[in-house]
């Protein structure tokens, strides 16, 4: 165990909290990295998830698309763009962000998707153009498994920036893969640590927004406007979301088949 | 792409590691999370426990978990066992929380007409419950399977065997060839295995091809 004692002494001192690469500016630089890539992979992959999952076309490339980065190693890309393009915020971004894109696809394409035809077709019927039936209707009732998907993105991301570290550069991977290098083992466990302790937190805090997330379920309820008939309609919108349907062979979150 | 077909031996050996340190924690988290999820099935306060650990074990990063291991079973640091525990541990994790959801999605009218015609609350498990949630499982069998393979070439960086060496060994080398390889092959293993789990999964639910017509969401 002194290992742990070492690493946690590592930690609990101040001094190897400040300067240029103190455990601030690592834990900030990882922080950097996660949310520029999964900003980056949600502004290509949510509005081709909404796109696709409203019109129904296409659902095949999502499938496809999904499986296929899934399969792709982010190690390869990541080492490949450095050699490509050189050090710099290009090759992290570029690498993480293809690992964020399959959840998040996956995720908008089946939270649009999965909406009850029943409720878009009283908004259409009502006279709501297609571009409202998606914003006003459809978003909202798929939020939260479009969050469920930011949320995986994000934790498969600052899990895995670490390895941006040996690429020569930073983020908490520097303590992980420096510390194996110089054979310092308990510096990896600092990095170790603390890299859990981020995905912990973060995980945490998405989790909460995707909670907050379920329609009709009266949070929030003070600043929502309130049609007359409030509970039937809260009711009538609440029950679908929070009761996925896990029965025949797709999951919610996972799009399988081919 | 030429660094492939020249190098198709040591290929080879480095994906028979790669799937021996993919598959075997897949098969054996497999072993673990089907019983214990049917165990915890019925069981409301054991389940909650289950899926909570669950999620906190597949919430800590894969890198930091091979580091980490070592602290707490006794293995030496950078050794395969830890991956294989680390990767056991993370499907085992996924697996568990399928099982009881597939296991509730099998139909009422279906577990009364086994009740009906005799079976045991064992045998009915074991003979109708669990076959129908195989569909399910393999579609969590692929997720898993396919993250393995990628956490597996991630821990080269950490000085773990298999494909992912050639990234690291590129890289150094400053070969891109040797990492554009490494890519290609990692992706096509990962394909194949993806598509045999699929396979196997559609052979031995012979029910599933029968009645092609999906189901129309409730």
């Amino acid at each position: 165990m002194s290992f742990l004692q070492q690493a946690l002494d590592y930690i609990f001192t101040a001094d190897n909290w400040g300067g240029s690469a103190g455990l601030g500016a690592r834990i900030v630089e990882h922080l950097q990295y996660t949310g520029i890539a999964v900003a980056v992979a949600a502004v290509i992959a949510v509005p081709i998830g909404l796109v696709i999952g409203h019109t129904g076309r296409g659902s095949f490339l999502v499938v496809s698309t999904v499986n296929a980065l899934r399969a792709l190693p982010t190690l390869g890309v990541l080492l490949l763009g450095v050699l490509m393009w050189g050090l710099g915020l290009l090759p992290p971004t570029a690498a993480l962000a293809l690992l964020a894109i399959p959840p998040l696809l996956a995720g908008t394409y089946a939270g649009i998707a999965n909406v009850d035809p029943k409720m878009t077709d009283a908004a259409r019927s009502m006279g709501m153009s297609e571009r409202r039936v998606l914003t006003r209707v459809e978003v909202p009732n798929a939020l939260p498994l479009i969050l469920g998907g930011l949320r995986t993105a994000t934790l498969q991301v600052v899990a895995t920036a670490t390895v941006a570290a040996y690429a020569s550069l930073g983020g908490l991977g520097r303590y992980l893969i420096d510390g194996i290098k110089v054979r310092q083992f308990y510096l990896a466990l600092v990095g170790a640590l603390l890299v859990t302790v981020l995905a912990l937190l973060l995980d945490g805090l998405l989790a909460l927004v995707v909670w907050a997330s379920m329609p009709g379920s009266g949070r929030f309820r003070r600043r929502m406007p309130q049609p007359l008939l409030d509970d039937e309609v809260r009711v009538d919108t609440g029950t679908r979301s929070r009761t996925p349907d896990y029965s025949g062979e797709q999951s919610s979150l996972t799009v399988e088949g081919w | 792409m030429r660094y492939l077909l020249n190098h198709l031996d040591s290929a080879w050996a480095l994906t028979l590691i790669h799937l021996r340190l993919s598959l075997i924690p897949l098969l054996l988290g497999l072993l673990i999370a089907v019983p214990l999820g049917a165990v915890v099935w019925r069981r409301t306060a054991l389940r909650r426990l289950t899926t909570l650990s669950a999620s906190i074990i597949f919430t800590i990063p894969s890198l930091a978990l091979f580091v980490v291991l070592p602290l707490i079973i006794p293995t030496r640091i950078l050794d395969e066992a830890n991956v294989i525990v680390a990767l056991t541990l993370y499907t085992t994790a996924l697996l568990v929380r399928a099982v009881p959801e597939a296991l509730d999605a099998v139909p009422v009218n279906v577990r009364d007409a086994a009740s009906a015609i005799g079976y045991s609350r064992i045998g009915q498990l074991l003979k109708v419950e669990l076959p129908l949630a195989i569909p399910v499982l393999t579609a969590g069998l692929r997720v898993v399977a396919v993250t393995n393979i990628s956490m597996v070439a991630v821990g080269s960086v950490i000085g773990i065997g298999g494909l992912g060496v050639w990234f690291t060994e590129g890289y150094q080398a400053d070969k891109s060839d040797q990492i554009v390889a490494g890519i290609i092959a990692i992706f096509v293993l990962a394909v194949v295995i993806d598509l045999l789990i699929l396979a196997a999964g559609r052979f031995i639910t012979p029910w599933v091809r029968a009645k092609p017509r999906r189901r129309a969401s409730a």
